[in-house]
């Protein structure tokens, strides 16, 4: 797991907190961090060399305000600078037109026809009434695939006998959208190599025939150095109008979009965050800023959370803390909710200033510690659960042997239970509120 | 509070400053290397052109300060053979690994979405079925639509038998129905799809490492080879998935696919070096026949190989 950039810069920056200005010896040492960085988040490697380039003009002789180190102050430039650069293309996404004809062109595998359904009903939401084309003649299965994300989404779904070609299914879909009524035609094309020159000679025509309003690229968040050759080469095929960043649900920091975006000033129009229908949002610069240099996501993930955790076991929960009523049983909930979240480190991740507990977080549910107070708590009967005082010798030895753990692994769980309810009553104490998030073993 | 901003966003566009990216890897090393001495700069460019084929900055980082300190050979040379060295050497073991007479041979594909799970299999499935051996494949991938009917229809261009429930079924039981056909109709090779999943959902991983227990239950002599599928236009980004889909079911090896295009594929070094799982495989095309054993010594000959002249790939 890579360290965030934040992080980095404190460590390397830790020395100036209280100094009035940065320099430019300060700044070289940062922007070699900057560098790594961008590199690790697949930002191509010219990109990255004028934008640090940028920084650097701009970071020397930043005044560094009080309450916030050299260190912050320098993440905060590059977070700006990187949300410029992602936010300065047109975002808008234009559908008007009878009909709006939206094309979907990428490599294989990028995410197409489940960005093209994705599209579709994010634009029954607006009010309109799309068509969804299949013109993937090629892969096997590509045609049924759309078909039954159609149904699922109770939408219609075109396609043509077998030997149409591309060009004439377009045209088709577009006769159809017209014959019918709807008011946005999506065309899920092929994957096609952007050197493939037969594929790419198929796409400048049905650009010709039937004159896409949008053509979005569909990028795949962890796509390397060859993104910007990829955009380049599209774009020159057929006019690309925006791009759709897939896959962005991974733990990817997505610099490909960073380096089309400085290169052909295309911008993200929308995101996939997910494979259902309903995992698709309009692209926020600043979020993606903040995800390629690592230094947390704070939006996403409490968007995670919310998804995953159910409102009502919460309330309950706050209610029990309340009344000093967290019994072990809720503890196990606890882990449940946490790890339906997904692995422990990237949502930790997500937090500012959290890279280094992440890490030790991550090994802990390597080395299994997770599993073992599971299998503990699960080895204890209700009446246990709900009151460990009651913990014995002989009820522990059996807990250990129930579970498959060691008696000294038992001890240590219910200690650290305690100690988690004294924490608990002295945060009641204080009026605090808990932290939204749900607590794990580990702290 | 802050500096003043300095350029209105327009003014970023970099279009000029990216014209020389159009160069080959192989010619910009080619030009830097090939006249001797090189000094710090150049081998930073080097550096550069190692990163710009997704080897990711600490490997390139590494592998150049390697080939600066050897003094045995040329700068070129000894930058071939430090990127080689990150490569095992390979041993000449079948694969799959044949459990034992009468059992047959299971073969696990994962990978993330999108990165050509499904046509590697078909591809794997044409070579051992021209090879003389009984393939069935498992569409355990029961989640994306229509991927039953994509692995249906390459199984019947290939003319290989297929396991499938419906859509929505548990992988799990396609698993062990599969397995059980297997071994009742005496097949050599089980090739099982499984959905395209990203590294960081703990439940689809763990899903995987249950549909690797049902294969040990049904057939507990299996060592099934766990083959992960990796996209060579993959960045840095390759390796988290890597390491995620190792712990959850213990790759045995790498098949690198989309080669046919510009991209490098230098994930897969890191990758290699990092876990120490063995890339064995190239996909070049969409064609079944369009599959390769993979040679470390080819690919990275590949690397340096100028555009138009015969290269080894």
């Amino acid at each position: 797991m890579f360290d965030s950039l934040s992080d980095r810069l404190q460590h390397a920056l830790a020395g100036l907190t209280g100094h009035g200005r940065i320099t430019e010896q300060d700044v070289d040492v940062a922007m070699r961090e900057v560098r790594m960085a961008l590199l690790e988040a697949d930002v191509n490697y010219k990109v990255v060399k004028e934008f640090v380039k940028r920084v650097k003009e701009r970071a020397v002789g930043a005044d560094v305000i009080e309450n916030v180190n050299a260190g912050q102050m320098v993440v905060k430039i590059v977070h700006e600078e990187l949300t410029d650069i992602l936010g300065a293309g047109d975002r808008t996404f234009r559908y008007d037109g009878s009909p709006a004809v939206v094309a979907m062109v990428g490599l294989q595998g990028s995410g197409k026809t489940t960005s093209a359904a994705k599209l579709a009903r994010w634009i029954v939401r607006q009010g309109r009434q799309p068509l969804l084309v299949a013109a993937d003649i090629y892969r096997p299965a590509a045609i049924d695939q759309l078909k039954t994300l159609g149904t699922s989404l109770d939408l219609p779904v075109y396609s043509a006998p077998q030997g149409t070609r591309v060009v004439d299914i377009a045209s088709g879909a577009v006769a159809e959208a017209k014959r019918t009524g709807r008011d946005v035609v999506i065309i899920d094309t092929a994957g096609r190599l952007q050197i493939d020159d037969a594929l790419m000679a198929e796409i400048r025509e049905v650009h010709a025939a039937v004159q896409p309003r949008e053509t979005l690229l569909v990028v795949d968040a962890m796509v390397g150095q060859e993104a910007v050759s990829v955009a380049e080469a599209f774009h020159e095929n057929t006019p690309v109008t925006g791009l759709v960043l897939t896959k962005i649900d991974g733990d990817a920091r997505g610099g490909a979009a960073l380096s089309i975006a400085a290169v052909s000033g295309l911008a993200v129009k929308f995101m996939g965050t997910g494979e259902r229908p309903t995992e698709f949002e309009v692209f926020h610069p600043d979020r993606l800023a903040g995800r390629i240099l690592g230094m947390g996501d704070v939006v996403s993930l409490v968007e995670r959370a919310q998804e995953t955790y159910d409102e009502k076991e919460a309330e309950k929960l706050a209610a029990k803390l309340q009344k000093n009523a967290f019994t072990l049983d809720d503890f196990l909930e606890q882990m449940q909710q946490v790890k339906k979240m997904g692995p422990l480190g990237s949502i930790m991740e997500m937090i500012p200033g959290l890279g280094g507990a992440a890490k030790q977080a991550q090994a802990a549910i390597d080395r299994g510690e997770l599993a073992h107070v599971e299998a503990i708590i699960r080895s204890m009967t209700l009446e246990e659960r709900h009151d460990p005082t009651i913990l014995n010798a002989s009820r522990r030895r059996r807990i250990a042997k129930g579970s498959g753990t060691s008696l000294p692994e038992v001890n240590r769980l219910v200690k650290q239970f305690g100690e988690m309810q004294k924490v608990m009553k002295m945060m009641r104490g204080k009026g605090g509120r808990m932290p939204g998030l749900p607590m794990g073993p580990l702290g | 509070m802050t500096a003043e901003r300095s350029t209105p966003p327009e003014r970023i566009l970099l279009q000029d400053a990216l014209k020389p990216t159009r160069l080959g890897f192989a010619e910009r090393v080619r030009g830097l290397l090939g006249a001797g001495h090189p000094d710090d700069e150049t081998w930073e460019e080097v550096e550069e052109a190692l990163i710009s084929a997704d080897l990711g900055a600490d490997v390139a980082i590494e592998v150049c300060d390697r080939a600066r300190m050897r003094t045995d050979v040329g700068p070129q040379k000894a930058l071939q053979l430090e990127l080689l060295n990150l490569f095992a050497a390979r041993k000449a073991v079948a694969w799959p690994r044949i459990p034992g007479p009468g059992i047959p041979a299971v073969i696990l594909v994962v990978g993330v979405n999108g990165t050509g799970k499904t046509t590697t299999i078909a591809k794997l499935a044409y070579r051992f079925k021209s090879l003389g051996a009984k393939v069935l494949l498992a569409a355990a991938d029961t989640f994306r639509a229509a991927a039953i009917e994509q692995i249906q229809t390459w199984a019947q261009r290939i003319d290989v038998p297929v396991i499938a429930h419906a859509a929505g079924a548990d992988p799990s039981a396609v698993v062990f129905d599969a397995m059980d056909a297997a071994k009742a109709r005496g097949m050599d090779v089980v090739i099982v799809d499984t959905a395209g999943r990203l590294h960081t959902k703990a439940n689809l991983m763990e899903e995987l490492a249950k549909i690797r227990r049902t294969i040990g239950k049904r057939i507990p002599e299996a060592q099934p080879e766990v083959l992960f599928v990796l996209d060579a236009t993959t960045g840095q980004n390759g390796l988290m998935q890597a390491k995620a889909f190792n712990d959850s079911s213990g790759l045995t090896a790498i098949a690198l696919t989309k080669l046919d295009s510009t991209a490098k594929g230098g994930v897969a070094f890191a990758i290699e070096r990092s876990l120490g799982v063995p890339v064995l495989f190239v996909g070049l095309g969409e064609k079944v026949t369009d599959l390769r054993d993979f040679d470390p010594n080819a690919f990275v000959a590949a690397l340096f190989a100028v555009e138009g002249e015969p290269g080894p790939r």
